[in-house]
Formats: structure tokens, sequence, C-alpha cells
């Protein structure tokens, strides 16, 4: 944006200015024998899975950036529209600003069609956009969501590929939730057991993935009501100290103390009404 | 990078309007008001995805035009090329920034919002073109 083009007006949407440039440092620096900085690993547990009467939708709370914990609790269910949440996983800044702009998109829908959006609108949105975009929005997310047909739950991977499945997983968790899923899920479950489910699946993702912890995020979405349970559970309860072991005031003897006075006097003191119509 | 599918993509989306894409009109690079460049910056884009990015509407028009043409015929892509050209017609002067509402109406987007609309707006832009520049150009006097 340094520079304007001096005959043609400007479009919007993303600058790839910078590309040519960093391509230039990077062969530059790696001339030198140094690297530039490389994108962080990530990590996540997100799943999701219908049961009875609605979908139950998880998530860890952990952000990770390459080997360091960059949010103990961060919030990883994004809203979408009264009637459907979306986990993200992949990069947080991308999955944060998709989800955004889809729910914004599917608001401005319902206002011009006077409903509520269904899951597969929010679905076939999300595909295109990130297909569009060919893999470079890294977001790969669980949508769920109860609709005038009934509950739905779509995977969505970062290239714009969905699956429609009773029981999904993402992140680098996946492997752990799902091994759990593929014991215990069975079709038209109780809520309760949906939720245990759901925990569990989300609890082998935080204690055998390194990228995935803290606490568990749940979603439950029936028909007209969202409760979003936030925690849910704390997987790794901090301990407690069995001592204090602060020193007591007076550990340290004072040996002497001296007050130095200023001397001020007031010279002029005035009272303003303030402002408050 | 990913070059692959790059042949294809300039040849079918990239109006080329002759060797040189700097030449201005006597044919020879502009200099003085394109600034400096070198056909190989301007043939191979920096990222993967700028090309179809800086095309995307362009084939997505082209797109929806021969589905219409396939299922109305001729007449409907016509007329509507037709009424996009008029509605392209109402803007400001080529150094103000118009809304274009009339031609999103036309293509349906003025109910949705997309990164073109929050990211790098032009409406927000920081610096200007310079005036009679810019509507000479467009008068087609440059």
């Amino acid at each position: 944006m340094a520079t304007l083009s001096v005959c043609q007006p400007q479009f919007g949407g993303f600058s790839f200015d910078y590309c040519k440039r960093n391509a230039v440092f990077e062969a530059e620096v790696t001339k030198l024998g140094c690297s530039v900085p490389g994108a962080r690993k990530t990590g996540t547990t997100i799943c999701g899975v219908v049961y009875k009467d609605g979908v139950v939708l998880g998530a860890d709370t952990r952000a990770t950036e390459g080997m360091v914990v960059a949010d103990k609790n961060c919030s990883k269910i994004h809203y979408i529209s009264p009637n459907m949440y979306c986990c993200g996983a992949g990069t947080a800044a991308d999955t944060e600003m998709t989800t955004q702009i889809i729910s914004s998109n599917l608001e401005l829908h319902s206002l011009s069609t006077g409903r509520l959006p269904r899951v597969a609108t929010a679905n076939r949105m999300l595909k295109q956009m990130l297909f569009r975009y060919q893999g470079y929005i890294g977001a790969a997310l669980v949508l769920g969501g109860v609709d005038c047909l009934g509950p739905h739950l779509y995977s969505i991977y970062p290239h714009g590929s969905t699956d429609k499945l009773p029981y999904v997983t993402m992140g680098s968790g996946s492997l752990a939730a799902m091994a759990v899923f593929e014991d215990r899920y069975q079709p038209d479950m109780e809520e309760e057991d949906a939720k245990r489910l759901v925990r569990d699946a989300i609890a082998a993702g935080i204690f055998n993935d390194l990228g995935s912890g803290s606490n568990i995020d749940l979603c439950v979405i029936t028909k007209g009501n969202v409760d979003y349970l936030r925690p849910h559970d704390e997987a790794n309860k901090k301990g407690v100290r069995a001592g204090s072991y602060r020193y007591k005031h007076g550990t340290t003897g004072v040996l002497n103390k001296t007050v130095t006075s200023l001397p001020l006097e007031v010279v002029e003191e005035t009272v303003q009404t303030m402002d408050t119509s | 990078m990913n070059t692959r599918g790059l042949r294809s993509q300039l040849k079918d989306s990239v109006p080329v309007t002759g060797l040189c894409p700097q030449a201005g009109a006597y044919g020879v690079p502009d200099t003085l008001r394109k600034g400096f460049s070198s056909v190989k910056n301007e043939l191979v884009p920096s990222h993967p995805l700028e090309m179809s990015e800086k095309n995307f509407q362009l084939n997505q028009d082209k797109m929806n035009f021969s589905t219409l043409r396939n299922i109305q015929g001729l007449h409907a892509p016509l007329k509507l090329q037709m009424e996009y050209r008029a509605a392209k017609q109402i803007q400001r002067l080529p150094f103000l920034q118009s809304s274009n509402i009339a031609l999103d109406t036309l293509r349906g987007s003025d109910d949705s919002i997309g990164f073109e609309d929050i990211l790098n707006d032009p409406a927000q832009s920081e610096v200007m073109g310079e005036p009679h520049i810019m509507v000479e150009y467009r008068m087609g006097l440059l």
C-alpha cells in the first residue's frame, strides 16, 4: 500500500506486496547461511457428535505456538448463528476471521430470507471460501448445528473438502479423540452420554497429544437452545501448596527509622462543578 | 513456490496486450509513468494465489455467463452484460472511490461480506492517485 498505481484504481482484498520482498530476503539470508523464521506448529483437539436430539461440540483450550503454550485458556468454539457453532483448528487467526465472516454473511442471509439459516448453507459458504484460497487459509473446522431438518455435523478441511458424519474429530489430537468415538459411539445417544463421550474424547486428546491441553469446553446445541459450557471440565487441576512459604512481617528487624516532613502550603483551592449534562 | 498450472492460468485469464506489458502509448516501456520494471516480475506471480485472486471476479463472471448461456440461450448473458456495462458507468470521478452499488446489486454481492470488503479497503486508503492523470487515463487521453 506504500505506492499507488498512478492510473489504475485500487482493489480491496489480500495484498501480495510483501511476498516478492520476502522471497528476495529469504534468498539473501540463505546466501549468508542463516534462515528466516518459519511458521509455528499448532495443535488442537476438537470434535463433535450427533445425539438423539442435537449436537455436542467439544474443544480443548490450549493455544500452541511451536514449543510454547501461547494461551492456557483460549476459546476454540466460535459462534456462527443462534443455532450453529463451529470449532476451529489450525491457524488461530484464520479460524477466527473465517468464522466471523461466515457468521456475518449468514446473519445477512437470514435477515434477507427471514428464517434461521441451515447448517448446509454455512457448510457450503465455508467450503467455497476455503477452496477459493486453496488451503492458504489454514482453518480446519467442525461445524455443528440444528436446523429445520434436524441436527447436522460437518468437518471442513482447509482445502475446502467437507464430510457429513455422525461423529467427527479434527486437529492434531483427532486420532486420540477418534479412537474414543470409534470405541463408544452409538446412534441416538442420550444427552448425558453424548456429553460424557465428547468429554472423554477431548480428554484423550489432552492427555495423549502434546499440542492439546488445559480445559475442556463443550457446546450442546438442541432445537431452539444452546448450552455453551466453558469450562465444562478441568482435565489438569493445578495442585495447591501444602503450606505458606512467605516470610512473616517483622522477620527482618528494623534498625532505625527517620521521617522527613515535606513543608508545603496550600495557596489556593477552588471547587468547580462538573458538566454532567 | 507452486507454479503448477500457472501456464494455463496465464493463458486463460491475463489479457496480454503485447510482448511488453509495460508498453506505453508509443510501444516502448513508459518508465516515467509506470516506473522501473522487468518482464519476469510482471509475468511470474510472487504468490500462487495472486493470479487467481486478481482474476477471481473476471473468471466468476465468465463462468456465470457461460452457465447462463447453456441454460437460457445467448440472449441472457448478452442482456446481463449490457446491464453490467451500464451499471459500471455509474461512477464518481476516477480518483474517488465508487461504491458500485448498482453493479453489486446486479451481481448479487450486495448482501455478502468478503475479505475484499474488510482488508485493504480502497475507501479507507491513505493515499490518492493524481486526479488529473487518473481522469486523463480514463478518458483515453493518456
